[in-house]
């Protein structure tokens, strides 16, 4: 989670939620969210696990 | 009694000791019937008598929803991370209906409980002025987003 944090404090265009998948399966089940971390970003780019910082950046950000 | 053990305590303090900002923790609740809000807002208690520089603030969803729409929260428990700059941060603490303190854009939805709240700690750190621990080539490209990205990132207590 912290990487998509430090990406949001370091960008004023990017804003990054931490979410509790059990708390909240209505969005678990929205976005699929079968194993964590799972990163979805707008909505459509969908990110599976934990990867080095440059690849998680570039996969984010297309 | 405080939910720490003296040991996580202490390494806190002085983890704290350090920020040049001071941090506020926007949590927005709704007492009646969550549980969770309850056990979140015990967990944020936790970090005020480690350190000045962190403060709780309060806000109530269905009574606020404007301020629950500015930091794109519809749903609780949830946490904004805030800070003011370190001018602001060196005078007294902002009455409440000054402006409010910067975005760090970094929000928890749920309770930020087992792996969360190491993330939580870190989230404070990093707007209390630690410093971004990203690579320089990282920093470069985030300079170059122009357009609102929203990041989801799915997690579990363990």
């Amino acid at each position: 989670m912290t990487l998509a944090h430090e990406m949001a404090f370091a960008s004023p265009q990017i804003t990054a939620y931490a979410v509790e998948a059990t708390e909240y399966p209505d969005l678990a089940r929205r976005y699929r969210v079968t194993g964590v971390p799972k990163t979805v970003v707008n909505e459509h780019i969908e990110i599976l696990g934990g990867l080095p910082e440059d690849a998680f950046i570039e996969q984010a950000l297309g | 009694m405080p939910l720490l053990a003296p040991a996580d305590q202490d390494r806190l303090r002085a983890e704290f000791s350090l920020m040049t900002r001071r941090v506020h923790l926007l949590f927005f609740t709704q007492a009646l019937g969550s549980e969770t809000c309850l056990l979140t807002r015990q967990i944020l208690d936790e970090f005020p008598p480690l350190s000045d520089r962190v403060v709780i603030d309060e806000a109530n969803l269905v009574l606020e929803p404007d301020r629950a729409r500015q930091y794109g929260v519809d749903r609780v428990p949830a946490i904004a991370v805030l800070y003011e700059d370190e001018t602001a941060t060196l005078q007294p603490l902002p009455a409440s209906g000054a402006a409010p303190p910067l975005d760090s854009r970094i929000r928890f939805l749920g309770m930020p409980a087992g792996y969360e709240f190491v993330s939580l700690v870190q989230a404070i750190l990093l707007a209390g002025g630690r410093g971004s621990q990203l690579s320089a080539a990282s920093l470069e490209r985030l300079a170059l987003v122009d357009k609102p990205v929203v990041m989801q990132v799915f997690t579990t207590p363990t």
